[in-house]
């Protein structure tokens, strides 16, 4: 039958292949033998050469259906038994030669035929079970022995062999019996034959050795992460059975292995963090967390599935970083206050990184942080207190200059902080928050008796002026020489570059060398322009009162003060005053003192600072008597008449958005408004107020 | 009364003949006293005139009963009277003569019932100068003095030396005028019990208290 079908066959194949040289059915032997290479070339076994056998075996045994000769069960079985051997032989790695496509198809068209003969000669359902035995009798008489005998890692590799064999020897006898997936299970809605295999090895291998397996592959991990090498390879292939095995659904993978990982890892590091937070300093607690987290992480790309990477680094970083948080933070020497105040600010980033992975683990983190900067920044406002507190009489403009080094220094503390929350701390809003509650706190301080606010103000006013300064001088000094030529060009200049401009001198700000000829030397004083005004104004007269200056000045009283106190009472005497005492006084006469020396040739005479913060006081009130009038007559003109509790009460209310105003200053307004004819006193009751209109 | 023509012009010439006589009697004589005492130029009594009078009165000028003269008589500026003023001043006092004004005074002095009209004119009586609003703390002082120690001795000594002490006012209105006043009506002195700083008394009064039971602590201690 053998070589009547394989004629059919070459004479089929001819017809679909037309490139293969021509064949009578009775070739002679070389020729069929040559064929039979061809046929074996040309049909190789991918899936369409199976496919092609299949086919050309199907319309073969069609063909030759009418004359077919019924075989029985036991004949046929027989011969697919053979089959089943060779491949068990081949699998078990006996010499064995290879199928040969011949083979293959004899083996196909047995199962066909058997199918496909008339009852009581369709013997499909025995074909179906015999199948499934064939497996489970090689399973428990190969493959449970071999792996029965061997453990740890010697089973997990005969494990990964045999389900690698097992796996071939599915796909090739599911291939043998491939007709009966085409009719007989699909009609029957059994279970179709590879699955058949797989379930075999499932519940008889898998079943019984899972924990075995499970236990082994732990152990292997445990023995990696105390620093051993071991087979990662092996590790993946076994996994990939847990997978593989689940027959699509992930079920075994979780519930015979990952599950059990997962404790055992909690345990693991559960034990580890115990000792460790006991020995090591947080920073060194840190690093050993994050090594181990990339550590697992890796372990996952080397053999793990990659649905466990969530679940176990979830578990490491509870048992390392969320359980210990508090103990591991607050180290007394080492946590994060430790760490804040000694600028380390790479583990402070680190802390930030593995924290930032816990439920609200950044919140004590941020909280300590914000403690730490109100902390840095009350001590600032202390020590300028203390320095405003520690002043001498005389040292009084040294007052302002403590001030503006406690403005600076609050600068600074904010911009370190804030580079804290950037880069340490990733910009992350808890910590913006946190530094804008810590500065609230000590900003709303006052310092001797300023108000932060206030002493922003004028440190940003002497910032101005200061800048201001320096960009007239250069531009003064980039024009001409002389002084109104000088003027007059860089109005000009000025006019050129930016029109509509109005071109305001600030004079207070400008500075001047003068020579000024005493009897030893000519020396060259730096003054301001103002002071220079004065200084010219002896060039026509030799003696000069107090009110001749302010008269020729046209200044006010207090810059005269200011500008004749720089040059008669301070380190330079350029003018004599008579009384030469330390204060200036409007009954005093000044001279120039000829007698003047210094080894220097050159003096700058500095004009001692308005008292900047007076003014600004000053202003402010000013600013807020207006206000609390408009509050009242506002009031009084609705209301007409009015109580003065009520009064004091309603203007305090509409004022509140500005300022809080204190009900003598309310009282003071007015008693003011009363002489001023806005309100007056009942005549029977002097509490209360009437509005004039 | 029925009065015939007759009657009537006559008796009504007697009537304007009598009474005008000595109405008209009585005001050329108050007449002729203002010309004793007025500036013949500016046709008022002057300062110097005051001083005469006062000297022929036997009351120093500076004395609250010529004070009270000039508000009878409803005298705009401090130190002068016009003839129209010491006209309606003296009719008011019934007075034509310096004896009789003399006799007047002391009515003047114990009649507290106008005190209280009394009282702010004082005060605007020694504003100087027409816009002013304020007297300086010295003229208030002497003006307490002089309109208020003697109902209010005590509170007046204490004010007065509170007063030149503190240097925040250097200036007194009116309203802070009209409160000494009711301060010295209405408050228990020298206990200060009543006083309440959360009414509406003047600041000047509320610092005055203050400085007050201040200065009594430190009495305790036998500072």
């Amino acid at each position: 039958m053998a070589s009547a079908a394989s004629a059919a066959l070459l004479s089929y194949l001819s017809l679909s292949f037309p490139l293969l040289p021509h064949y009578s059915p009775r070739g002679t032997q070389p020729h069929a033998a040559a064929a039979a290479a061809s046929a074996e070339k040309a049909a190789s076994l991918s899936p369409l050469g199976f496919r092609c056998l299949r086919a050309a075996a199907a319309s073969l045994a069609a063909m030759a259906g009418q004359e077919r000769r019924t075989i029985d069960l036991e004949e046929g079985w027989a011969f697919m038994q053979k089959g089943i051997t060779k491949l068990k032989n081949i699998l078990e790695g006996k010499p064995e030669p290879q199928f040969s496509s011949e083979d293959y198809m004899m083996l196909y068209t047995t199962i066909y035929n058997m199918c496909t003969q008339k009852p009581p000669h369709d013997y499909s359902q025995q074909l179906y079970d015999k199948y499934r035995e064939s497996f489970e009798e090689y399973i428990t008489s190969m493959v449970l022995p071999s792996l029965r005998d061997k453990h740890d890692e010697f089973m997990l590799r005969e494990l990964v062999k045999r389900w690698s064999n097992h796996k071939i020897m599915v796909r090739w006898l599911s291939r043998f019996f491939f007709y009966l997936d085409r009719y007989f299970i699909s009609r029957r809605s059994l279970t179709p034959l590879e699955q058949v295999g797989l379930t075999c090895f499932r519940d008889l291998i898998y079943q019984e050795i899972k924990g075995q397996v499970k236990g082994a592959v732990i152990a292997l991990i445990d023995k990696e992460r105390e620093g051993e090498q071991i087979d990662r390879a092996l590790l993946k292939n076994v996994l990939g059975i847990f997978v593989e095995i689940g027959l699509g659904s992930m079920e075994c993978y979780e519930n015979d292995f990952e599950d059990f990982l997962l404790k055992d890892t909690t345990d693991y590091y559960s034990l580890k963090a115990q000792s460790w937070i006991l020995e090591d300093s947080c920073p060194d607690y840190m690093i050993k967390a994050e090594e181990c987290l990339k550590k697992e992480k890796e372990r996952v790309g080397h053999y793990l599935h990659i649905s466990s990477e969530q679940k176990l680094l979830e578990k490491v970083q509870n048992e390392l970083l969320a359980q210990y948080a508090t103990p591991l933070l607050e180290k007394e020497h080492s946590g994060c206050f430790a760490l804040l105040r000694d600028d380390k600010e790479e583990d402070l980033s680190r802390m930030y990184r593995l924290f930032s992975k816990i439920t609200r683990g950044l919140e004590p983190i941020a909280n300590m942080f914000k403690t730490h900067v109100t902390n840095e920044g009350t001590a600032l406002v202390k020590q300028a207190e203390d320095s405003a507190s520690n002043k001498k009489p005389e040292k009084k403009d040294m007052v302002g200059m403590q001030e503006q080094v406690f403005v600076w220094k609050i600068i600074e503390l904010h911009d370190k902080y804030v580079a804290y929350v950037t880069e340490c701390f990733q910009g992350h809003t808890l910590f913006h928050k946190a530094l804008k509650e810590a500065f609230e706190v000590f900003c709303n301080k006052g310092v001797s008796g300023s108000s932060s606010a206030e002493l922003l103000a004028t440190f940003c006013d002497n910032i101005l002026k200061k800048g201001c300064s320096e960009k007239l001088s250069d531009e003064a000094i980039e024009d001409a020489l002389e002084k109104v030529k000088c003027v007059e060009v860089f109005k000009e200049f000025y006019q050129t570059r930016t029109k509509h401009r109005k071109l305001t001198w600030i004079y207070s700000l400008g500075t001047c060398n003068i020579n000024a000829k005493f009897e030893a030397k000519t020396i060259e004083l730096i003054v301001t322009t103002y002071q220079a005004a004065l200084l010219l104004l002896f060039n026509g007269s030799d003696r000069l009162s107090y009110s001749e200056i302010v008269t020729q000045l046209n200044l006010s009283d207090d810059d005269v003060v200011r500008l004749l106190h720089s040059l008669s009472c301070a380190k330079y005497k350029i003018l004599n005053k008579e009384p030469a005492n330390r204060s200036i006084s409007p009954n005093d006469v000044f001279e120039f003192n000829s007698k003047f020396t210094d080894r220097m040739r050159r003096i700058k005479i500095p004009l001692p600072p308005v008292d900047e913060k007076k003014k600004v006081v000053e202003d402010v009130d000013k600013d807020r008597r207006y206000a609390i009038d408009a509050s009242i007559v506002r009031i009084m003109k609705s209301r007409k008449v009015m109580g003065h509790q009520q009064l004091v009460a309603e203007c305090v209310e509409q004022l509140s958005r500005m300022f809080k105003p204190d009900f003598k200053a309310i009282k003071k307004r007015i008693e003011d408004l009363i002489t001023r004819d806005y309100l007056e006193r009942e005549k029977d009751n002097a509490n209360v107020y009437r509005y004039l209109a | 009364m029925r009065r015939s023509s007759k009657k009537s012009s006559s008796s009504a010439a007697a009537a304007t003949a009598g009474p005008t006589r000595g109405v008209s009697k009585e005001i050329e004589r108050i007449d002729q006293l203002f010309y004793t005492y007025a500036d013949s130029s500016s046709g008022m009594i002057d300062p110097e005139g005051i001083e005469t009078l006062c000297s022929h009165l036997e009351v120093p000028h500076t004395d609250i009963r010529i004070l009270m003269l000039a508000w009878k008589m409803g005298c705009e500026k401090q130190g002068y009277f016009t003839l129209d003023e010491w006209r309606s001043g003296l009719k008011a006092l019934r007075a034509d003569s310096i004896s009789k004004l003399k006799k007047a005074f002391p009515e003047l002095v114990t009649r507290p019932s106008n005190f209280q009209d009394f009282y702010p004119y004082a005060f605007r009586y020694c504003l100087t100068e027409d816009k002013k609003k304020c007297i300086e703390i010295p003229v208030a002082c002497e003006l307490l003095n002089l309109v208020l120690s003697l109902q209010f001795r005590p509170q007046v000594d204490k004010l007065v030396n509170y007063l030149k002490h503190q240097s925040e006012y250097k200036v007194i209105n009116m309203d802070q005028w009209m409160g000494f006043l009711r301060f010295c009506n209405e408050i228990n002195f020298p206990s200060l019990d009543n006083y309440d700083s959360d009414l509406a008394w003047p600041l000047i009064l509320d610092n005055f208290v203050e400085w007050l039971r201040e200065n009594k602590s430190f009495q305790h201690w036998g500072l």
